[in-house]
């Protein structure tokens, strides 16, 4: 009878037993879940399960292959990991969004239909709004409501493009998307509205940097990447987001130059990297599709990383801003250190994790001859040490000593964040190990002396570049204006002013109507009124002549 | 606090460590110049040291453009959004 256990099953039903324990048996079960979570995954074997109908249609809630256990394997891990980052915290709350919003992630990627996708989408969306406003401040209160809406629309663009989908196709199936007019562009677009796709990313960078420290791990870790493997699964080689992935990936550097708040950088670098990965779908060749899988999956290890060290910071520090911070290499050398690795890594350097898969995109763009994809990957990859792996570091850890003294990060946030470390490392070593997991075969050597040698001249020159500009390069108290602009201040306004010609039109129609009332009023008066014609009192003399006129006139009917 | 301690030698011997990534540096476009990688896709693959510059050019052009970028048009004061 179960020859198959929904790992989001095991993860959904489980969120909600947490507040039912306390103290050491609640983290104990904290960790028990995705550890159950994630033995479940390892364990399902290829297929379809899950399967029924509903209203003719056939849903399947549990499609399983190769493509589909790259996300969820790498999911699991990182759900471990991030439990283990927020086993200090009692509130229960976010625990329980943690886990629905993962368990909501591990849905989307095996639905094996668009209905089912659908359910868990927007599952994700409101329970990942909780990691925001648990934070509790009037910015994370607004970055969340904004963040809530942002998905909500894009929820239904997503599902308006379903049901047309299924009236043109017939079908639910949720396999490579055809090309069948509107239903085409509007899922796509509700994917990429997920995938933090420029001009649709700014939900991401407002509302992540105001999430708690925790939570962003999470954020990181699946909202884009579970975008990235439905754009993996329905819209390979749509040559379009080759060209929006490469803008991407450089969109997010310039940004991540402006930034001053450590956790918005680390974002605007996801944006970045997510780059990679929808150019590497638009490319849609073998080795192109196993580069964005691949790097899906080491992306959300070292960025998950990366935030795990820049949320320490946050946690030890109080403070966010790399005008604020500096110095800290003494006080917190193993955050420090792990970071680093985490910056290595996301950087592309040999031996850490992102060098064995960017350079697959990279390559892919090459083998493609495509010229002009290949230098913007490149210079998006110089941009990405000069940030991630120069600017953060170097003015939170060292540079001018900002005078915070604070203590090393507690052991289970050091834990987390060797885990995750030690993972980097270990891919970027053995990256046999990650390609066997990849959908199809991958033919493609990674450690050849010209993509070293080109990474390290690339990457060490980039450093040369930051050393030189060292002083126009640090942090700035400002914020910089995105895309969301649009909704945080010319469409209020646009709403206010609306509000305010409804309220002027309607103290003009209720004047003219009082003024037509008063005519009418007056007319009336000038009738009725006490000197008026039919109001005017008569004299008795007059009104005897009147009653003897009728009495004669009576008399007078009387006779005839 | 051993891994502090370490950190702090390596700071206090950064002319040192300057120096060595300096010789790190030559030897590198050194080496790419020596050995050939045996692609000719692009125009510029063969041409040694090539990834030196592109790195170079690319961070100076980044940092530019986005400060550029910054000035012109899009940085606002910090409390730009709560009036």
């Amino acid at each position: 009878m179960f020859d198959w256990v929904h790992p989001s099953f095991v993860l959904i039903l489980g969120a909600l037993l947490i507040p039912a324990f306390a103290g050491r048996w609640r983290q104990a079960y904290l960790l028990l879940l995705p550890a159950a979570a994630l033995a479940v995954t390892l364990s399902v074997p290829h297929g379809t399960f899950g399967t029924f109908q509903v209203l003719g249609m056939d849903l399947t809630v549990g499609r399983v292959d190769a493509l589909s256990l790259v996300f969820a394997y790498v999911f699991g891990v990182m759900l471990v990991i991030g439990t283990i980052y927020a086993l200090h915290l009692e509130e229960a709350l976010q625990h329980v969004a943690a886990f629905i919003y993962a368990g909501s992630a591990l849905g989307v990627v095996f639905a094996g239909d668009l209905i089912t996708l659908y359910v868990f989408w927007e599952a994700m969306a409101f329970s990942s709004v909780l990691l925001i406003w648990c934070r509790r401040d009037p910015a994370s209160w607004g970055a969340g409501w904004r963040y809530v809406l942002v998905h909500a629309a894009g929820g239904v663009v997503l599902l308006a493009g379903i049901v047309l989908y299924y009236n043109e196709t017939n079908s639910i199936q949720f396999g490579a998307i055809q090309n069948v007019g509107p239903a085409f562009y509007l899922i796509l677009i509700g994917f990429m509205i997920n995938a933090a796709v420029p001009p649709l990313h700014a939900w991401l960078t407002d509302a992540y940097p105001e999430a708690t420290v925790t939570g962003a791990i999470f954020l990181s870790a699946l909202t884009t990447k579970t975008a990235v493997y439905t754009l993996i699964r329905g819209y390979p080689g749509t040559e379009m987001l080759v060209w929006f992935g490469a803008v991407m990936a450089i969109y997010g550097v310039v940004y991540a130059v402006l930034a001053n708040d450590i956790r918005r950088l680390l974002a605007y670098h996801i944006i970045s990297q997510v780059g990679y990965m929808v150019a590497g779908v638009g490319m849609g060749t073998a080795i192109a599709l196993n580069g964005s899988a691949s790097h899906a999956f080491t992306h959300i290890l070292y960025k998950g990383l990366l935030f795990m060290g820049a949320g320490a910071v946050i946690h030890m520090t109080g403070r966010s801003k790399l005008t604020e911070l500096g110095g800290l290499y003494r006080w917190m050398p193993i955050t420090f250190l792990l970071y680093m690795v985490g910056a290595f890594s996301i950087s592309a350097f040999p031996l850490f994790s992102g060098f064995v898969s960017k350079t697959m995109v990279v390559e892919a763009a090459a083998v493609d001859g495509r010229a002009g994809i290949w230098l913007m990957l490149s210079l998006a990859s110089a941009g990405t040490f000069l940030h991630t792996g120069l600017k953060l570091p170097y003015f939170t850890f060292m540079g001018k000593d900002s005078g915070l003294r604070p203590r090393e990060a507690p052991l289970n946030m050091l834990v987390a964040m060797g885990l995750a470390a030690f993972l980097c490392v270990f891919i970027g070593v053995y990256p046999d190990w990650l390609y066997a997991l990849m959908p199809t075969e991958v033919h493609y050597q990674a450690y050849t002396a010209g993509h070293v040698l080109w990474e390290l001249q690339l990457l060490l020159f980039t450093g040369v570049g930051f050393f030189v500009l060292l002083k126009h390069v640090g942090g700035e108290s400002k914020i910089s204006i995105d895309t969301d602009w649009i909704y945080r201040r010319p469409l209020p306004a646009l709403v206010r002013l609306l509000i305010s010609a409804a309220r002027s039109m309607q103290t003009m129609v209720s004047a003219r109507a009082l003024r037509h009332m008063e005519q009418f009023l007056n007319r009336v008066f000038h009738f009725h009124g006490p000197d008026s014609i039919l109001a005017r009192s008569w004299s008795t003399g007059t009104t005897v002549l009147w009653v003897v006129l009728l009495l004669m006139l009576y008399l007078l009917f009387y006779y005839f | 606090m051993t891994v502090g301690r370490f950190l702090e030698i390596m700071v206090e011997n950064r002319r040192t460590l300057r120096r060595v990534t300096y010789v790190v540096l030559a030897l590198i476009v050194l080496l790419d110049v020596l050995i050939p990688t045996g692609y000719g896709r692009f125009p510029w693959d063969g041409i040694g040291g090539f990834g030196a510059v592109y790195g170079f050019v690319s961070s100076v052009l980044i940092i530019v453009v986005s400060k550029a970028l910054g000035y012109a048009l899009l940085y606002r004061s910090e409390n730009y959004y709560d009036d």
